[in-house]
């Protein structure tokens, strides 16, 4: 079983979050990127984009697929990890660290309580959900 | 679905099965790229043993090959291999093939997997096999691929004679590792390198007699996934993807196996009139300006408009970069030409660039 760290949050489309101060860093699971097989494309919105959550902000491409990026809460984003253009292997190699993918002001605090937490996901991912 | 006498290795081996063309078989083991590097700097196996084999045997032999193959058979000698077409009347490509000539008047026809039932009905029905007759040994045979620079060495310390011998598209018997083959310098990736075709029950003991004696070349066995990426920086052709039923072998890039010059053959008609006329669309090669994959079935547009269909694309790995091959109208299909693929609603730029890819760089003679 793929790991997943206890302090962050996730979502079915296995996605995580991770709250810093006011902000919410965002990714995929390592679960995520080890279905997908090797990334060779990240497509992120720009600096000051306007997310919603649950929906598409952006996709992946790995040499078999292409695979939606799913919003884990609303907001604007506030950073996006420019280094995914040149390496996007990194999302593969370090997909809880150097592969992060934004950093979000979310709009609205609620959402982040209806997130899955660890707990939730890994027995998420136990079932054989996709 | 059925399954390759490797089936239990591949799962042993950590590999990642998919269904493909009625087949389980393994999309990777430690991942594409990975395995795709392996081929291009050392040495990789492939198990392709899903592949179709038929035999067909007695004096009428070559007249049948020739009325329903599209290349010259009557050029092919004992122990070579020429790679050909089987066409339908209206010029549709039934499937893309390699024929072996194994003696005087006995061939063997290596078919797609996908295609084997299709294949065997078109084989023995379009054609009368006066004199001859065929076997359908698909079953009984296993076949694996050892390709990369470091082949030869693995290949020609495991066999009971010197495979520097065999020349590129000619074949030899002997054993491997202690198990008969049929030695063939043939392949998929680009890379020199050798089919190796056993007896079903054999081919698991080949398999491991290769990994086994090919660590220190760097041996690993490798995926579907990285015979697509690795085939398809060659720009050969994938039935299926590429060609087709409904695409003519013009259009696909494919006359050079196409010889009218030698008799009636099924499709000649239709080739010959679309040769006379000049084919209105044609395969290309495409590199996209970024990473986006250009995948089978995006439009290519001009300026706009419609112009194409991508048919096959990915990362190339050796090339780093995207790319892809797309049948687009001839008049927008000439090198250097700037195009568009339709990439989730977005124009992604792409060129129309020289093919292959990647240079190959298979046994020469």
């Amino acid at each position: 079983m793929a790991n997943v760290l206890p302090d962050l949050r996730y979502t079915r489309e296995h996605e995580w979050a991770k709250k810093e101060g006011g902000r919410i860093r965002v990714g995929i699971t390592a679960y995520a990127q080890e279905q997908l097989g090797d990334v060779v494309f990240v497509e992120l919105p720009k600096v000051g984009a306007k997310l919603t959550a649950h929906q598409a902000f952006g996709v992946v491409e790995s040499v078999k697929a292409v695979s939606d990026l799913f919003a884990p809460i609303s907001g604007e984003v506030a950073d996006a990890n420019a280094e995914l253009g040149q390496k996007p292997e990194t999302v593969n190699q370090d997909p809880y660290g150097k592969g992060w993918m934004l950093v979000v002001s979310p709009s609205n605090a609620k959402e982040w309580e209806q997130l899955l937490t660890a707990a939730q996901y890994e027995e998420f991912l136990a079932q054989g959900a996709h | 679905m059925k399954r390759t006498p490797l089936f239990s290795a591949h799962l042993q081996a950590g590999a990642r099965m998919v269904p493909f063309g009625g087949w389980e078989m393994p999309v990777q083991y430690r991942g594409i790229i990975e395995e795709h590097r392996t081929v291009r700097a050392a040495v990789g196996c492939f198990d392709v043993s899903h592949m179709g084999e038929f035999e067909i045997e007695g004096p009428g032999a070559l007249a049948t090959l020739q009325r329903l193959t599209t290349n010259d058979v009557a050029a092919l000698e004992i122990g070579q291999v020429q790679y050909s077409l089987l066409c339908r009347a209206d010029g549709g490509i039934v499937d893309d093939l390699t024929l072996y000539r194994l003696a005087e008047d006995r061939y063997l026809m290596v078919v797609n997997a996908g295609n084997i039932d299709k294949d065997w009905t078109h084989v023995t029905t379009a054609v009368p096999a006066d004199g001859a007759r065929w076997r359908n040994v698909s079953d009984a045979t296993g076949l694996i691929a050892v390709q990369g620079p470091k082949a030869e060495a693995l290949v020609g310390r495991l066999a009971d004679q010197d495979v520097t011998r065999i020349g590129y598209y000619r074949f030899a018997h002997g054993k491997v590792g202690g198990v008969a083959a049929l030695i063939s310098r043939t392949g998929y990736t680009g890379e020199d390198g050798f089919e190796l075709y056993v007896a079903a029950g054999e081919t698991e003991r080949l398999w491991k007699a290769l990994l086994d004696g090919g660590r220190a070349d760097g041996v690993a066995p490798i995926g579907l996934g990285a015979r697509d990426t690795l085939r398809l920086e060659m720009r050969y052709a994938l039935y299926g993807n590429d060609i087709d039923d409904t695409t003519n072998p013009l259009e696909a890039g494919l006359g050079w196996v196409v010889k009218p010059a030698k008799g009636d053959f099924l499709g000649r008609a239709a080739i010959e009139a679309m040769r006379a006329k000049g084919p209105a669309r044609k395969l290309v090669g495409l590199e996209m300006a970024d990473r986006s994959v250009a995948r089978h079935g995006y439009p290519v547009v001009k300026d706009g408009a419609p112009t194409g269909i991508v048919t096959s694309g990915t990362f190339g790995p050796s090339v780093e970069r995207s790319i892809a091959l797309a049948y687009v109208a001839t008049a927008h299909g000439a090198v250097g030409a700037e195009l568009g693929v339709e990439i989730r609603g977005q124009a992604k730029p792409a060129r129309v660039v020289k093919t292959p890819f990647h240079p190959p760089k298979v046994k020469k003679g």
